[in-house]
């Protein structure tokens, strides 16, 4: 990444700040990288799904995000995949232990996309690509930002998708008894169309700002 | 960068930039030192979790028991041994288990057993209560299931096919070797008798599953529970006996 001279001599706390914002709009992993597909096609199909894996996701993030920058000086570069991976697999597995003993429906709703987030390469991304070469409070606020932004777009999806494909919102009637549901919307389907119609319109104001400029 | 950086990037320019070297020693410590250390953690976790796990574990399976017996208000866990019934021990993990339910009074009003079947997805498990004067089954709950969401998830979802298992008679026949009538599927609408489940439009193979996985079910257990129905109906008292001495 190729930083400009001017931006080297802002100060440390509007680096901290754009490194927060930058991942829940301009490098939002999903509606701009397009990262960790599989958990946001698959299990966005109520919000409440959409929240947990989110979170589970951030939380997962956060804390491989920690421990790959405060080793980095330790990790052999021919080793670091491995090791990152190693580091991932270890929060996730902790996770869901600690999901499993929170709650045991939301555990049994998410079923084996928790051990999935090992393969989410967003995570993996953000290790490789920050966390290994910045400082502990840079990575953190980084990983923060990039998990906040990937929760928000699981929701984006999960709440669409569960307001059309069920009538709730939540678990609560969101319409009359006389709605019918529309239930490609929580097939698998519906999630490539509700990301469609998310990537469109992110795509078009991104384009209208850029005219205007 | 350094001078020799830069003259090993003009040299060979399609090359990347490669990493110091590293002994091979090094990197296999690097990779032991993440694995004991998760080793490790992991261990913690589990201990620290397993306890709470088991206690939600058990408790869901106590909601649905007492969900799928109405009236109930404690349970004995029975296991069969050739043909016969008898208390699980609380160290035993059989594969047949059988959990008699109490009401308030410690008469038996119900029987919850668990069964499963492939489904559309993958197996669906159910638990279903049965009540042994009226011989018939008066609750279900589906304890795991990967069907379709919004169709083959209606076994959960739909109050009309629920509605199946608030009376379904697996009464035996009068020999009390089997039963009395099979439990068989009926088209949507075209229930008449007691015996039959009436399916779902849209989730037919899902529906047709359950009366399959019911209807096996109840050929093996009915007969159990019947030969052994005073077994449960003392266990209650039984098991506070076996307590005071």
């Amino acid at each position: 990444m190729a930083t400009p001279a001017a931006s080297i001599q802002t100060k440390t706390s509007s680096e901290s700040a754009d490194n927060f914002i930058k991942g829940l709009w301009r490098e939002n992993p999903v509606f701009v990288a397009l990262l960790g597909m599989c958990p946001v096609l698959a299990v966005t199909n109520s919000a409440i799904n959409a929240l947990a894996i989110g979170a589970a996701s951030t939380f997962v993030m956060v804390l491989s995000s920690t421990i790959v920058s405060l080793a980095q000086k330790l990790i052999p570069k021919q080793v670091r995949i491995a090791s990152y991976i190693l580091i991932i697999a270890t929060f996730v597995t902790v996770t869901e232990y600690v999901l499993q003993a929170l709650s045991y429906e939301v555990h049994k709703a998410l079923g084996a996309f928790i051990a999935l987030i090992v393969v989410n390469c967003m995570i993996l991304g953000r290790a490789e690509a920050f966390a290994s070469r910045n400082n502990l409070r840079q990575s953190v606020l980084d990983a923060l930002g990039m998990g906040v932004g990937f929760t928000v777009a699981c929701l984006s999806l999960g709440t669409v998708r569960e307001v059309l494909g069920n009538g709730t919102l939540f678990g609560f009637q969101v319409f009359g008894p006389e709605f019918e549901p529309w239930i490609v919307m929580i097939l698998p389907p519906g999630a490539f169309f509700v990301l469609g119609m998310w990537l469109l319109l992110f795509n078009w104001v991104k384009h209208r700002k850029e005219a205007a400029e | 960068m350094t001078a020799s950086d830069t003259i090993a990037a003009t040299a060979s320019p399609d090359i990347p930039e490669q990493p110091p070297e590293v002994s091979s020693a090094r990197m296999i410590m690097t990779m032991a030192g993440i694995g004991i250390i998760s080793g490790i953690l992991l261990v913690f976790t589990y201990m620290a979790t397993l306890p709470t796990i088991e206690k939600n574990k058990a408790e869901a399976l106590e909601r649905a028991i007492f969900d799928v017996v109405p009236g109930a208000s404690s349970k004995l866990t029975f296991t069969p041994e050739d043909g016969r019934l008898r208390l699980m021990e609380p160290s035993e993990k059989p594969a047949e288990r059988y959990y008699a339910a109490y009401g308030n009074d410690g008469e038996l009003v119900g029987v919850a057993v668990e069964a499963s079947g492939q489904g559309f997805a993958d197996i669906v498990k159910v638990l279903y209560g049965y009540d042994p004067d009226c011989q018939c089954i008066v609750g279900f709950k589906v304890l795991a299931t990967k069907e379709t969401p919004g169709l083959g998830d209606k076994i959960e979802t739909d109050p009309a096919f629920v509605a199946n298992f608030e009376a379904l008679d697996v009464s035996l026949s009068a020999d009390g070797t089997t039963l009395a009538n099979e439990v068989v599927f009926a088209k949507p609408g075209k229930k008449i008798n007691p015996w039959e489940v009436e399916g779902i439009t849209g989730a037919t193979i899902t529906s047709k599953a359950v009366q399959k996985l019911i209807n096996t079910s109840a050929m093996n257990v009915m007969v159990i529970l019947q030969n052994n129905i005073q077994v449960l109906r003392d266990g209650n008292t039984s098991s506070q006996h076996t307590d005071q001495d």
